[in-house]
């Protein structure tokens, strides 16, 4: 049954899972997105639908076990924070590279180093750029809402699935930790291992009646691993294709447009209200997917604009999509900030228009 | 009496395991790997384990595992088999889920996964293929590379006070609580071959059992990494590893 509740962006991604169907989680404790895994043992949902929650002895081991579960055909997911997830990098290019379907969340906080607990958005480049080794591309959701953290679960897991490729779920400490209303969908059932067999006829599940499967991805023949290689970027071309999404908010004959994702698009909508009052109007574009990059409707929003702001958490990342997206047809500047600091509405206005008005 | 009256299916002694691909292993000449792989294969053969058995290859020599024993393998990063065999054990509790990972996979940067793994008592069989060097990039120093042995990237021979000692890792395993049998054997003569094979199958079975986790050290030759023939490198490893890492059981409950 559906079920409305008042719950934390972290706490929601847990409680999804488990209406999923989940497997299996396998994470190391990181703030700040420690509740996921507490909620998970809180839940025990390994009494109720079967799945599997295992704190694991790193970041390093965690990825690693949700290759292997992966591998297994299983729908497993781990969560972490931005340094865990950079000791992940090298399970994350495996999966990618051995075509496996899994979830991965990073709920991110400031950098580089041990950096702060609190709130970024700096590792958009790692998430959407490879981040590891090789020539790959996890689907990137990035959610702004409780109930973004909640369906982007069941999304991310699909579209894994339908893909064999990684998804990452790639939140910021503010997403992941205020309260919001949230509606938690019907719980599904796991699905049996019949069903894995047949859906996922290439999983290790055991050599029944069918000859042996391997998960790898060795291939010391240069033509074959090219060959490879050309079938991931095919896969990555129909994401491309199919997948790209992005929210357009009063975009139509706005004098300049804000381009923001996660949390930062939700104070961008402030935003918006506030140039209202003064006669500014404000277009938003806010990504869904980060990669794909929803670049051709980013174009076609700014036709006629006088210039594109993006708002981020960082010194200026996602800035590089937008560029290449109006091909330095529109002005495009960025305002951010680091450390953990968060604007206010009213310094993006102010930032607004003392890089475009008054300048 | 003619050859031919002889060889019939009913006189046959020795057969290659069906589990055992007809292949050509791409291992040195008298290199442990081609043995200890037979074996594993007879014993899923003897088990009826072939449709529930899951391997796990290392990143070492033996990353190719998967093309010479014929069941479900996944090849995990160099290291992490004991954290990859975790899940599969974990979502697949029927499944007889096993590693097999040389001294540098295991023991160096695979250290923090096969502790963790043996302390939580997984329910998998670790086989340990311990050559005392890194064969697959060219005979580096390994872990458990012995004092004043000269590899690649100790020319003039380990150093205690440059390279520390070598590690006897199963000893420390064996200190484990989630460990329910860990075990030093060899494959060096045909007496060793069979006990070698009689402890993988037990632990193989303590797999199925829910025991726990089981550990089998197999000390090892690399010809090419030692840089001696077959004969000698065995030669050598009675003479020299069997000191450090004794043969026999560390535990056994
Ligand atoms: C992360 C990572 N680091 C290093 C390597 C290179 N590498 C491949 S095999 C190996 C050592 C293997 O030695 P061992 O585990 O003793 O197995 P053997 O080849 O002797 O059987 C190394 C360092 C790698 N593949 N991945
Ligand atoms: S390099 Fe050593 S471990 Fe590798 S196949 Fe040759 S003898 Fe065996």
């Amino acid at each position: 049954m559906e079920e409305v509740r008042l719950m934390k962006g972290n706490e929601a991604l847990a409680h999804a899972a488990i209406r999923y169907g989940a497997d299996g989680y396998f994470g190391y404790p990181i703030t700040p997105q420690s509740e996921v895994l507490e909620t998970l043992e809180d839940e025990m949902p390994w009494e109720t639908t079967g799945m599997v929650v295992l704190q694991a002895e790193s970041e390093v081991a965690a990825i690693n076990m949700v290759y292997a579960g992966a591998g297994c055909g299983k729908a497993v997911f781990t969560s972490s924070s931005s340094p865990g997830v950079s000791l992940m990098q090298e399970g994350i290019s495996y999966i990618a590279a051995s075509e496996l379907p899994a979830l991965i969340i990073n709920v991110m906080r400031g950098g580089p180093g041990l950096g702060t607990i609190h709130p970024s958005q700096a590792d958009y480049f790692q998430a959407c750029k490879g981040g590891g080794h090789g020539d790959y591309h996890a689907i990137v959701l990035a959610p702004s809402s409780v109930q973004e953290m909640c369906d982007f679960v069941s999304l991310g897991w699909d579209l894994a699935f339908k893909y064999r490729t990684p998804a990452m779920i790639l939140a910021d400490g503010i997403v992941g930790q205020m309260m919001e209303k949230v509606v938690l969908p019907e719980q599904r059932p796991r699905r049996t291992e019949e069903q894995i067999r047949q859906q996922c006829p290439w999983a290790t599940t055991g050599k029944k009646g069918r000859k042996q499967n391997i998960i790898t991805s060795l291939e010391l023949d240069d033509d074959r691993m090219e060959q490879n290689n050309l079938r991931f970027q095919r896969t990555y071309r129909e994401i491309e294709k199919n997948e790209t999404r992005c929210e357009l908010i009063n975009t139509d004959g706005c004098d300049y447009l804000l381009v923001a994702f996660g949390s930062m698009a939700r104070i961008c909508q402030k935003v918006m209200e506030l140039a209202a009052e003064k006669g500014i109007k404000l277009g938003l574009v806010r990504p869904i997917t980060l990669w794909p990059f929803p670049a051709q409707q980013i174009a076609d929003a700014a036709k006629g604009c006088k210039g594109i702001l993006t708002v981020e958490l960082d010194a200026g990342q996602m800035i590089e999509d937008v560029k290449l997206a109006v091909n330095c047809n529109v002005e495009v500047k960025h305002y951010g900030r680091l450390g953990g600091n968060v604007p206010t509405p009213d310094e993006v206005l102010a930032a607004l228009e003392n890089l475009f008005i008054n300048k | 009496m003619d050859i031919n009256d002889i060889i019939k299916p009913e006189n046959r002694v020795y057969k290659r395991p069906a589990l055992l691909n007809d292949t050509h292993m791409h291992y040195c000449p008298g290199c442990s790997h081609g043995v200890v792989h037979k074996l594993i294969a007879e014993i899923l053969e003897e088990m009826n384990a072939e449709d529930k058995a899951i391997g796990v290859a290392p990143v070492g020599c033996a990353v190719f595992a998967y093309n010479y024993i014929d069941v479900d393998f996944i090849e995990a990063a160099h290291g992490r088999a004991p954290a990859v065999a975790t899940a599969i054990k974990r979502l697949q509790p029927d499944k007889l889920v096993f590693t097999y990972q040389g001294d540098g996979d295991l023991a160096a940067i695979g250290t923090a996964e096969t502790i963790h793994a043996a302390n939580r008592g997984e329910n998998i069989a670790i086989v340990f293929i311990n050559n005392a060097i890194y064969g697959m990039t060219g005979g580096q120093m390994a872990p458990t590379t012995l004092l004043g042995m000269k590899t690649a990237t100790t020319p003039y021979g380990r150093r205690a006070d440059l390279n520390g000692y070598p590690l006897a890792i199963s000893n420390l395993v064996a200190q484990l609580d989630g460990a329910c049998y860990v075990t030093r054997q060899s494959v060096h003569t045909p007496a060793a071959v069979r006990k070698a094979k009689a402890a993988i199958r037990k632990a193989f079975e303590n797999s199925m059992a829910g025991k726990g986790t089981s550990l089998v050290e197999i000390v090892s030759t690399c010809n090419s990494g030692w840089k001696l023939p077959p004969v000698q490198a065995n030669e050598w490893m009675k003479e020299h590893m069997f000191e450090k890492y004794p043969i026999g059981d560390l535990k056994n409950v």
